[in-house]
């Protein structure tokens, strides 16, 4: 009877407590910038796409909600002719992000992408691609990469060393 | 012409007053419920969220009002309208201030008890004639519940009748002019908190729902606007069950400055948030539990109450 009265009081002390609720559409939450949100594809720092085509996100993607189809341009540089992601099946688990080996797909703290119509969840490449270069500015793949490409040769690499003629290496 | 002019009009005053307050007493239970769990609860639509309810009934009215196909079908309709026929006839005898009122009754005090009892009918045919496992448990339960929790409600009473000397509400307003029930009517007012929370099937005694164990007890069939009646018809009951406190243990309408009606309405009006205080803090007790916390704690401390109260009577005379 004792403990049934204590706890009246206190919860009616909780009347003088601070409100824990956030006010959601009025008041934005802070969310982290490693948050896993909407899924982007970002850029080099000279405006080229990362996304080599090399298919490990939609290998790694739980859902299947990836589809992509790599091609290659006249330099020889890889890059998917269509990339979409179905984001009425994404789970924004962000395997995709983690198994990216050029940081191009990227997960952004943007939550807000709601739609009446269900195929307007379906982004294409256009909708996907940002302008920048997300969460890691001034890396750029085919400049630590060593594949040749048209405009850069075998040892032109960052910190990459000339080829070595393993003919000369003969005894 | 005059008389009947102005009894019709209170009929309908106090029928869209009761109505009113049991729509704004959903709203103020939200709102007080989030005050004490730290939220805010519905503060959206209108100011301070009170058009929540209008939303809530605009939805309620369009919802599909399905009948089981293996329901009892006239008892299954006639369930809900009891609950809300039985709370608005105890309203009638409801004296809110001098001259308002609808029914001043020489056995007000009857009326009332009489028509609580009928309330317990609304839950067990409405729970039988569902054919649903779940509610004829929730059924069992409310009517056992109500049933016990009437004994004592009778009781508690009757200390106040016997210092009264009448069992019209009115005349027991007035008797308080000095001194307010409460005080020495303590242990009955004690008593009849316990059972009105018991006998309006409130948290923590909402045994007969129970939505945690039994789905949602006597009401599991029900849907739309019959499921409404059943909600509103429970807080029309705890207003009734505040306004009834006000009036027999804290002095009515009676108090200082303020008219009579403001009065009536802020003792209600507190009462009504400690019943929500109450659900807001204490669990629900198992059945048996409730049971025995009746008949071996209430009803004794009720009879306590009413020997003692006739004991001292009798030696003033």
């Amino acid at each position: 009877m004792l403990s049934a009265l204590r706890s009246l009081w206190i919860v009616l002390k909780h009347m003088f407590h601070r409100r824990v609720t956030v006010q959601y559409p009025d008041e934005k939450p802070y969310l982290a910038p490693r948050y896993r949100g909407r899924i982007i594809l970002s850029r080099d720092p000279d405006g080229g796409e990362r996304c080599v085509g090399c298919y490990l996100c939609a290998a790694a993607c739980p859902v299947d909600c990836i589809a992509l189809q790599a091609t290659e341009d006249e330099n020889g540089r890889r890059y998917p002719e269509f990339f979409r992601i179905n984001f009425s099946r994404c789970i924004l688990c962000g395997l995709c992000e983690e198994a990216c080996p050029t940081y191009a797909i990227q997960l952004t703290p943007d939550f807000e992408y709601g739609e009446y119509d269900r195929q307007n969840m379906v982004y294409e490449k256009e909708d996907l691609l940002i302008s920048g270069e997300g969460k890691y500015p001034g890396y750029h793949y085919y400049k630590v990469a060593g594949l040749k490409i048209g405009g850069k040769d075998k040892g032109e690499a960052e910190n990459e060393d000339e080829p070595v003629d393993v003919h000369s290496l003969l005894p | 012409m005059i008389v009947a002019t102005y009894s019709i009009l209170s009929v309908i005053g106090v029928l869209l007053v009761a109505s009113t307050i049991a729509a704004g007493n959903i709203w103020l239970e939200r709102r007080l419920l989030g005050l004490w769990q730290d939220r805010y609860g519905p503060n959206r639509v209108g100011p301070f969220g009170i058009l929540q309810v209008l939303a809530d009934m605009i939805k309620i009215f369009t919802k599909e009002d399905w009948i089981p196909p293996f329901a009892d079908k006239p008892v299954f309709i006639l369930a809900p309208a009891i609950i809300i026929f039985t709370v608005l006839m105890s309203f009638s005898i409801i004296p809110a201030a001098p001259g308002i009122g609808v029914a001043d009754m020489n056995i007000g005090l009857l009326f009332f008890l009489a028509m609580s009892s009928m309330g317990a009918y609304s839950i067990v045919l409405g729970a039988w004639a569902s054919n649903n496992k779940y509610a004829l448990l929730g059924g069992m339960r409310g009517a056992s519940q109500m049933i016990s929790y009437e004994v004592f409600m009778g009781l508690s009473l009757m200390g106040i009748v016997a210092m009264t000397g009448s069992f019209n509400l009115r005349a027991i307003v007035e008797a308080q002019q000095g001194l307010w029930n409460v005080v020495p009517q303590f242990f009955g007012f004690l008593v009849f908190m316990v059972a009105g929370i018991a006998e309006t099937h409130r948290l923590p005694f909402d045994i007969p729902e129970a939505e945690s164990e039994i789905v949602a007890g006597y009401h599991s069939e029900y849907s739309g606007m019959k499921f409404g009646m059943f909600f509103v018809g429970e807080y029309m009951g705890i207003t009734l069950i505040s306004a009834m406190i006000t009036t027999l243990f804290f002095g009515g309408w009676l108090g200082p400055v303020l008219p009579p009606i403001v009065w009536f309405l802020l003792k209600t009006y507190a009462f009504i948030a400690c019943f929500i205080l109450l659900r807001a803090t204490l669990p629900r007790p198992r059945f048996d539990q409730l049971l025995s916390y009746g008949w071996k704690v209430m009803l004794p401390l009720a009879l306590l109450n009413l020997i003692v109260t006739g004991g001292i009577l009798l030696a003033i005379q």
